[in-house]
């Protein structure tokens, strides 16, 4: 294949749009571990910051894996049924349904977290515990399981499986749990994945739903950023990476294993 | 078979019940709080009645229209570039593009300040030029660039899995009929591209709308509609108008992602 000028000019554009999102986060990282950013790295390396992150934030960071924990159990225990309804009845009822499903995700999440607190912001318990800020993130993470487990079952054969399944006797449950659940692995894998990465970094909603004792994450950075000096942002920064991209990179290499996208994929 | 049906429902029930009872039935009490204000119904035309309420409206449409046209041209060019040239290291290019995908709001703000904040790049680089630094993080053009670097790698995959799908074929016979490369781009790649133009560019525009984080970290100052919606319901204690505002922000979203969802033929749903 030839490579003209116009490849070269196309190359240096991609490489441009990838130092762009990259270079922000190497910058953020060096800056972390940097004693004064100001004067650059030349004033030496320090684990420092990170130190006072864990000292000062720590609570967060258990808060998220907590949620993020439980937000996946959540959307298991809600999805994988209602996906594989989904899947089984194409009537306009189950339209419907997920349609309403995907809203979450479609309306801000700024409104979903206001209408929540409008309605629940009086009834005490709940609205100081971190169930509370759990509700919110299973709302906008179950789409993503309810879509990745429909995506296999979508493709795979269901009914042929299922009626040979069926022919030998298996009741519907039996069915359920040892023909549907074993084939879509691959989609539940995909969606847990997607699900605890979402409800680790969900900012939008959380921020009005946490209060002082129920900090995530994601609200700790913004409190961060706003008040501390830039070295203890960039180093909360820094944990908050090396949380989510073992996360990251697991699903990159699952997506290339199958081809499903997660973000916008036709049906 | 009547049974298993009865069966189906049940295993639909769970995520009926939970979704009814925390986002079907808040909407619409938020929906109703929306009405009990002093102005009433007001408050759900007060974003075109009221001038600061519908400049903001105008200037998160306009933001997030920008953000859309910008990045669909972006991920377009990458997208299609890394589509039809295989090379070594393209595998690497195509992860960094969709890293920053699951980056929360606050992050992409803090992002943006590392890049043109008053200790960024952008500053330090044009300080070493021109002896001036630049620095524009903290106002709509430091937004706008955050909201692009979030929209880069919600786009570049759908772009990419249609890129795929096109057939070269008609390029070829377009070239052969002696099409010039400008009229093979405009003529063929762009509308065999224009679905999935229509579909992640309906995802930029949503998110744009309704994103919140980095515009909180970036300022508190910049003039956007979940800027304004947070600010009526914290420091305003004016919950009727933010209640009234987010509902009208949730519906104009919603119906974005319902009208390219009709254009383009496929299902939509924006992320983060």
């Amino acid at each position: 294949m030839k490579r003209g000028p116009a490849f070269y000019a196309q190359l240096g554009f991609t490489l441009f749009v990838c130092a762009f999102l990259i270079a922000p986060v190497i910058l953020s990282i060096l800056a972390g571990v940097t004693v004064n950013y100001q004067s650059g790295v030349q004033s030496g390396f320090t684990l420092r910051w990170v130190y006072a992150v864990w000292d000062g934030y720590r609570d967060t960071i258990f808060l998220s894996i907590g949620i993020s924990l439980a937000c996946l159990a959540g959307t298991l225990i809600l999805g994988i049924p209602a996906a594989y309804a989904l899947a089984k009845r194409q009537n306009a009822f189950s339209r419907a349904l997920e349609e309403l499903l995907v809203m979450p995700v479609a309306v801000p999440g700024l409104a979903t977290a206001l209408a929540l607190i409008v309605t629940y912001g009086g009834v005490g318990g709940f609205r100081t515990s971190w169930v509370f800020i759990l509700v919110g993130h299973i709302l906008f993470t179950l789409p993503f399981m309810v879509r990745s487990v429909l995506a296999v079952l979508s493709a795979i054969d269901l009914k042929t499986l299922e009626e040979g399944a069926a022919s030998l006797g298996a009741t519907f449950w039996q069915r359920f749990f040892h023909v549907v659940l074993p084939n879509c692995r691959g989609g539940i894998l995909a969606g847990s994945l997607m699900v605890v990465t979402l409800s680790m970094g969900e900012f939008n909603m959380t921020w009005l739903l946490h209060t002082p004792l129920t900090k995530t994450l994601p609200v700790g950075l913004a409190d961060a950023y706003a008040s501390l000096r830039l070295e203890i942002g960039s180093a909360y920064t820094l944990v908050f990476f090396l949380m989510i991209v073992p996360l990251l990179v697991a699903l990159q290499w699952l997506g290339q294993a199958r081809p499903t996208k997660f973000v916008a994929e036709d049906e | 078979m009547n049974r298993d049906g009865h069966r189906l429902t049940l295993l639909l029930l769970p995520a009926g019940i939970f979704f009814g009872a925390f986002f079907l039935l808040p909407l619409a009490q938020l929906f109703h709080i929306g009405l009990t204000g002093k102005e009433g119904w007001g408050a759900y035309t007060a974003i075109l009645t009221d001038r600061n309420y519908f400049s903001s409206l105008l200037s998160t449409l306009g933001l997030a229209a920008i953000t859309t046209v910008v990045t669909l041209m972006v991920s377009g060019l990458a997208g299609v570039f890394l589509q039809r040239n295989r090379f070594p290291g393209n595998g690497a290019l195509v992860a960094m593009l969709t890293f920053p995908l699951a980056f929360p709001g606050v992050v992409i703000g803090f992002m943006v300040i590392m890049l043109a904040g008053r200790q960024g790049l952008i500053g330090d680089i044009s300080r070493f030029l021109t002896g001036d630094k630049i620095v524009f993080a903290y106002s709509m053009a430091g937004l706008f660039m955050g909201y692009v670097y979030f929209s880069i790698p919600r786009t570049i995959l759908t772009v990419m899995a249609a890129a795929e799908k096109l057939d070269p074929k008609l390029e070829e016979a377009a070239r052969s009929l002696g099409a010039s490369t400008w009229h093979v781009v405009v003529d063929v790649i762009i509308p065999g591209l224009k679905p999935a133009f229509i579909s992640a560019g309906a995802i930029c525009f949503a998110t744009a709308m309704g994103a919140f984080g980095t515009a909180f970290t970036l300022a508190t100052r910049i003039n956007v509609l979940p800027m304004v919606i947070y600010t009526e319901f914290t420091l305003e204690a004016n919950i009727a108008m933010a209640a009234a505002l987010s509902f009208v922000l949730g519906a104009v979203t919603w119906v974005v992602l319902a009208v390219a969802r009709t254009a383009a033929g496929s299902t939509v749903a924006a992320a983060g």
